[in-house]
């Protein structure tokens, strides 16, 4: 029931998507395609943050892993996409593993801290290196390089497509590896990691392989991050963008499936919508964010839970 | 042929600071036997059992498992060889349902076969009375129900030896008498060590006893020996109910 339950939502939340492309002014599909991209980054978030319990302040490098990956291997390495993504996803993969050897020895505050300066180092080496990256001012990948077997993914319908299928496959994938027994072992982590421990668990192990899927997914929202807009910054891998999707996951809902698009639509909008009225635009979003750390604590999706819909996953 | 204890400890010793928690204690176990660990508050009881399963390291001696010595094992290595331990102080997953719970702690061996997942974590729920509770999430439970869920997730995980903390502590006259009951059918099957201070509850359920004063092995035989020991007498059975 539950399970099925949940495909139906699931189902429904992808046929939203699609649906949204063909009503939307074209202003909004374009905005749309940047959500769902951001979306799987928080998705990834949310596996290590809302079910394992574990708080990163470093992803950016995870995320930025992934978009150098993939630029500089077509930039430099003169891959098509495909292989240029690959190599995108295999970075973030590859210092997911690096990091969570070294940062996983320490909980709470300390992993915090920890995670912070990896992504900080990071963020310092793609400036040292600005000869090929370009630093802060960050480069553009060709329009004409952009395509995957004749498709131009540059225009606005290959584009939000292109984001639509990565989305679906990110979605639907943690939908189901969260509701495996492996996730409900991250779950157990979260709720009483000695108790997890003490039930036979290897709790290191499975901390690492939540860190390094989180990784991954956030590499892979790199990556396309940059296939799909074209553009390669030092920026993406700045602490804001280590917080943002601890926002986006807090705002939705840590720990369902569907609060992570929730909250990257919702902060989306607030920022568009409140800076279209106001040049203090990150005033109004912040006041948002304190009512709704207030008055719903578990995000726009969990409190849903908690009220009226017990079976969400 | 398996041999006749299943647990041995040599010259286990747990040093806090200047403090001597545990020292030097040399223990057997008898196999598919209830074996009570009793002694007062601060004995050490909970730092012994702590070394066994794992969770405390010791300051020096080892710990032999069905005859493998186990002492460099991390805790969840030692759980996998077939024990299980109940927390003194309550431990659960408070904020999934009590099927979750139990699930969790069947999981290990059976999450692969969703079929003999299920009737195991549904078998459990019953045994233990929590069935209809099964939808609950684990903090709303009253403290006795949380106690006996912990109990559940031990037995679900068909332990070899089972580890138990001070379980009736806090459980109310019925919830004992159920305890006594579960114990004395579970004994069939597996080792218990039971760390205990009703006394009714151990003589009522315990096969042997071991006696820990002061960090230090005191006496341990059986349940008539111990009463006849005159130094355990004189230190604690006879002078309170709160051995
Ligand atoms: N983590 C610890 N650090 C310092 N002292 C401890 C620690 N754990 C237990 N002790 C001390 O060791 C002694 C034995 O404690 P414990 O094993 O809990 O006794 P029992 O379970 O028999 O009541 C007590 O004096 C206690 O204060
Ligand atoms: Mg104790």
């Amino acid at each position: 029931m539950v399970v099925f339950r949940s495909a139906a939502l699931h189902s429904c939340v992808l046929l939203a998507l699609v649906a949204l492309f063909f009503v939307l002014p074209a202003y909004h599909v374009g905005a749309f395609s940047r959500i769902m991209v951001l979306a799987i980054y928080a998705i990834g978030y949310n596996l290590l943050f809302g079910y394992t319990g574990l708080l990163s302040l470093g992803h950016a490098m995870f995320f930025a892993a992934g978009m150098y990956g993939f630029g500089l291997s077509m930039n430099f390495g003169g891959l098509t996409v495909l292989p240029a993504f690959a190599v995108g996803v295999t970075a973030a993969g590859l210092l997911s593993v690096a990091v969570g050897f070294l940062a996983l020895r320490t909980i709470g505050v300390a992993f915090m801290i920890v995670t912070l300066m990896f992504a900080q180092t990071f963020y310092l080496v793609i400036l040292y290196f600005g000869e090929y990256t370009r630093g802060d001012e960050g480069f553009i990948i060709q329009q004409a390089q952009r395509s995957i077997a004749g498709i131009d993914l540059t225009t606005e319908t290959a584009r939000y497509f292109t984001a639509f299928i990565l989305f679906a496959i990110c979605f639907l994938a943690m939908a189901r590896l969260v509701q495996s027994p492996f996730g409900k072992r991250l779950v157990a982590i979260r709720e009483n990691e000695e108790r997890a421990r003490m039930l036979g668990y290897d709790v290191g192990r499975l901390k690492l392989a939540a860190l390094v899927v989180s990784g991954l997914f956030s590499g892979v929202a790199g990556a396309a991050y940059a296939m799909l807009f074209g553009y390669v910054g030092a920026s993406f891998a700045a602490v804001h963008y280590s917080i943002f999707p601890l926002l986006w996951v807090l705002l939705g809902g840590a720990g369902t499936t569907v609060g992570p698009l929730i909250g990257v639509i919702f902060m989306f909008y607030l920022i568009d919508v409140s800076s279209s009225f106001t040049n203090a635009y990150m005033l109004v979003a912040g006041i948002a964010l304190v009512l709704l750390t207030l008055f719903a604590p578990q995000g726009i999706a969990g409190t849903l839970r908690k009220r009226a819909v017990s079976w969400l996953p | 042929m398996a041999a006749v204890s299943i647990l041995e400890t040599k010259g286990l010793t747990k040093i806090y600071g200047g403090l001597q928690a545990n020292t030097d204690i040399n223990f057997s176990l008898r196999r598919n036997a209830i074996t009570a660990l009793i002694g007062p508050n601060g004995a050490g009881k909970s730092t012994f059992v702590g070394m066994v399963s794992g969770r405390t390291k010791p300051t020096n001696g080892s710990v032999f498992f069905e005859g493998q010595d186990i002492s460099r094992l991390p805790a969840h290595k030692r759980i996998q060889l077939g024990m299980a331990y109940t927390f003194q102080i309550t431990s659960i997953f408070p904020g999934l349902t009590v099927e979750d719970n139990v699930a969790l702690a069947a999981g290990r061996k059976l999450a692969h076969d969703k079929t003999a997942h299920a009737q195991k974590t549904a078998a459990v729920l019953d045994k233990i009375g929590l069935g209809d509770r099964a939808d609950q999430v684990a903090s709303d439970l009253s403290y006795g129900h949380q106690r006996v869920l912990e109990i559940a997730m031990g037995l679900a995980q068909d332990p070899k030896l089972f580890i138990l903390d001070e379980p009736t502590q806090g459980l109310a006259e019925g919830e004992v008498d159920a305890f006594v009951t579960l114990m004395r059918t579970m004994a069939k099957e597996t080792t218990i060590l039971l760390i205990e201070h009703n006394m009714r509850v151990v003589t009522e359920t315990a096969d042997h006893v071991a006696v820990l004063d002061q960090g230090r092995l005191l006496a341990s035989g059986t349940v008539d020996e111990i009463h006849a020991n005159a130094a355990v007498q004189a230190a604690y059975l006879g002078t309170t109910a709160n051995a």
